[in-house]
């Protein structure tokens, strides 16, 4: 019995594996000259981890009675955290080597945190949810501070694990009411509890706590106030991190919980997703205006994207739940792909995050000028590349749940977060003249920015449909909701 | 009034009034020693229920080690704890504010508190009779829980690399006792037999040529 249930999460043991061995083994030979080399292996073995679970996955496994389920859309979300943290740590392996932070934990800590993100994605109950969530968090807390000797990275890394900590307190005190309601902790044994009858005060008490606890994680608002700040602070490559592939896990971790575990009532948590999502989006959009700081800004805007990746889960449809996947794909692509440009940002060896540095980048680097307006204009959602169609598809899973007016202000929400976007267009293509950037030639970092705009830029052909996207969500969302 | 209904209501009121006079009393070493307190009253609180293991954890772990780290802290650390208080007298109409919100919302949510009717046959883990404590966690967590144990050994693990990276320096400027090199020194190569001639001192030691001036 033991072995079907270790069979199931052979990936996840692999991982953990190789990290613990690869630290005793870094440990005892060259220590930080082999990091390097452990950030490829290691970005390697995530994307053949991915591959392989994309592959080879099939059916709908649990594993210790319930705790651990593998179902397409654990695969799912699995693939997108794999892939695009070997994405990152593939582009942070330069930035971090010439400033002296390539510590050989640093790949390993990425790994054990995307461990952590698998049983997240996977939990199929509150205590397997709490373990990933919490070997997530602190292999994060840990990375954002790596540069220890910068006020600002510890001062990132403080104000995340505190709040971390309060929020995993929140959610903790949510699972505690929500077991003494349910008198299990399985999300099999909640959603029979939760669906009988009228509410109970004390379930909708832990299921708030338990939202607001998630949503700190997706950095909603009123939950993001660390966002900005753990943004800027970290090293560059940590941030690209944090955008892309634990925003993915902890939106797979929430939708889990809201239809595994509270399925059956649907109309309570969605009025508290619908604000959530409304919020982010203004504030991210608002906020973003004043940024000068690309990283910053990089932060509202991944505020406001998680508003709208929340509409769709606000629907409490399976189109809704089809709707976020396919968002947050769209967002990580994009995400990794600004990020790549964003790391090719120095001047006389130091990274520049000011977005007046870009002023007339496009007369230096056309091509590279070109791959930044495809990103920005999908950022933005402006018709017809990918990131349109992300929105497109959430807005329509409001207005389809009878979210009308969550859907409308999503687009009101869009218009004004357009402005930042454009601007940075406006910077590159037509601002004043400024002292120059260095010319980046890294090959791994154009290859990124490179294929990613490509991607945004024509998958959305008739032909390409997406790349299959849509039915692969679509199989995910269906597995989630059965 | 049974003893037993004594104890619990002695027990809570000492894990109140312990948790009020840990935030409220001037002298952070009182804090602690309050804290202890509280510690203490739920380990009770524990024995009372019937959670005899838990109840020891509480006292070993807690009161053992994690408030004598505290206290440790407190004591050693030059922190200014009057001057961090500055800023609460600022916050605290707010504060009571919020925490009285709190309470009323807590009032109603457990006021109208009812269980699941299927909680009662859903419980996962219920202790058999007569099986002592030790004995029933030990069989759920090697077994049942058996995933999360191993969880819970890597967030370990990531809070040990975590404390190494964010602290450990390798300064070179330092001298480091190295074991081998002082098992295999060779007493021929280290020590050497001087003659030294009566009446005129050590004026020159071999191989000591900075020390010369010593002798004279």
């Amino acid at each position: 019995m033991i072995t079907d249930d270790l069979i199931i999460i052979v990936p996840e043991i692999i991982l953990a594996l190789f990290a613990m061995l690869a630290l005793v083994g870094a440990v005892y030979t060259r220590k930080d000259a082999i990091g390097p080399l452990l950030t490829w292996v290691s970005a390697g073995l995530l994307a053949l981890m991915g591959v392989w679970i994309a592959v080879n996955g099939d059916g709908d496994n649990t594993a210790f009675n319930g705790m651990f389920v593998d179902d397409g859309f654990a695969r799912f979300a699995k693939v997108v955290v794999l892939i695009s943290a070997a994405a990152v740590l593939a582009m942070s392996q330069d930035y971090m080597k010439q400033r002296g932070l390539l510590r050989f934990e640093y790949p390993l800590l990425v790994v054990l945190a995307v461990v952590g993100m698998m049983v997240m994605v996977s939990a199929g109950d509150l205590m397997a949810l709490y373990m990933g969530l919490e070997l997530q968090s602190l292999s994060l807390y840990v990375i954002a501070s790596l540069r220890r000797d910068s006020v600002k990275s510890t001062e990132a890394g403080m104000k995340y694990f505190v709040l971390g900590a309060l929020s995993s307190g929140l959610l903790l005190y949510g699972a505690s009411l929500v077991y003494g309601f349910a008198g299990t902790t399985q999300f099999a044994g909640i959603i029979l509890a939760a669906g009988e009858g009228q509410t109970s005060l004390g379930l909708l008490f832990g299921l708030t706590f338990v939202v607001a606890g998630l949503a700190f994680k997706v950095s909603a608002v009123p939950f993001h106030m660390w966002t900005p700040d753990v943004y800027e602070g970290a090293p560059t490559p940590i941030t690209a991190f944090f955008a892309t592939a634990p925003k993915m896990a902890a939106m797979g971790l929430f939708a889990r919980v809201v239809h595994d575990a509270f399925g059956g009532v649907v109309a309570d948590w969605q009025q508290i997703l619908a604000l959530l999502s409304l919020l982010s989006m203004f504030l991210g959009a608002v906020a973003a205006i004043g940024q000068k700081n690309i990283k910053r800004l990089m932060a509202y805007s991944s505020i406001a994207h998680m508003g709208y990746a929340l509409m769709g889960l606000a629907a409490g449809t399976a189109f809704g739940v089809q709707a976020m996947l396919i968002y947050m794909a769209i967002y990580v692509t994009m995400n990794v792909g600004t990020f790549a440009f964003i790391l090719t940002l120095s001047r006389d060896g130091q990274p520049v995050a000011s977005i007046d540095a870009l002023n007339m980048y496009s007369k230096r680097e056309p091509g590279k000028a070109l791959a930044v307006l495809v990103l920005m204009f999908s950022l933005a959602g402006v018709p017809p590349l990918v990131g349109f169609f992300g929105k497109f598809y959430v807005l329509r899973a409001a207005y389809d749940a009878g979210l009308a007016w969550l859907a409308i202000a999503g687009v009101v929400a869009s218009v004004i977060g357009a402005f930042y976007y454009l601007r940075i267009v406006f910077y590159v293509y037509f601002g004043d003249e400024v002292e120059d950037l260095d010319t980046d030639r890294n090959p791994v970092l154009f290859g990124f920015l490179m294929s990613s705009a490509a991607l945004i830029a024509l998958a959305w052909f008739p032909g390409l449909n997406l790349l299959g996207l849509e039915a692969m969500a679509l199989s995910a969302a269906e597995a989630l909701l059965n | 009034m049974t003893v037993a209904a004594f104890a619990f209501y002695l027990f809570a009121l000492c894990v109140i009034a312990g948790g009020l006079m840990t935030v409220v009393s001037r002298h952070p070493v009182h804090s602690v020693l309050w804290l202890i307190l509280s510690f203490i009253s739920s380990a009770g609180l524990f024995v009372l229920l019937g959670a005899e293991f838990v109840a020891m954890l509480l006292i070993i772990v807690y009161v053992g080690a994690v408030a004598v780290l505290f206290l440790f802290v407190v004591m050693m650390l030059d922190v200014d704890f009057a001057e961090l208080k500055a800023g609460m007298a600022q916050y605290f109409p707010i504060a009571v504010l919020i925490g009285l919100v709190l309470l009323m919302q807590f009032g109603l949510a457990f006021g109208d508190w009812r269980v699941s009717d299927l909680a009662e046959g859903q419980r996962q883990a219920v202790a058999p009779v007569g099986v002592d404590n030790t004995t029933s966690l030990g069989l759920l967590i090697y077994d049942q829980y058996f995933l999360l144990f191993q969880l819970a050994g890597l967030i370990l693990l990531v809070a040990m690399i975590g404390a190494i990276v964010l602290t450990i320096r390798h300064r070179k400027d330092v001298k480091r006792q190295n074991v081998l090199t002082q098992m295999w020194r060779d007493p021929a190569a280290a020590v050497e037999n001087v003659n030294v001639v009566p009446g005129q001192g050590l004026l020159k030691i071999p191989g000591r040529d900075k020390d010369k001036n010593r002798g004279q």
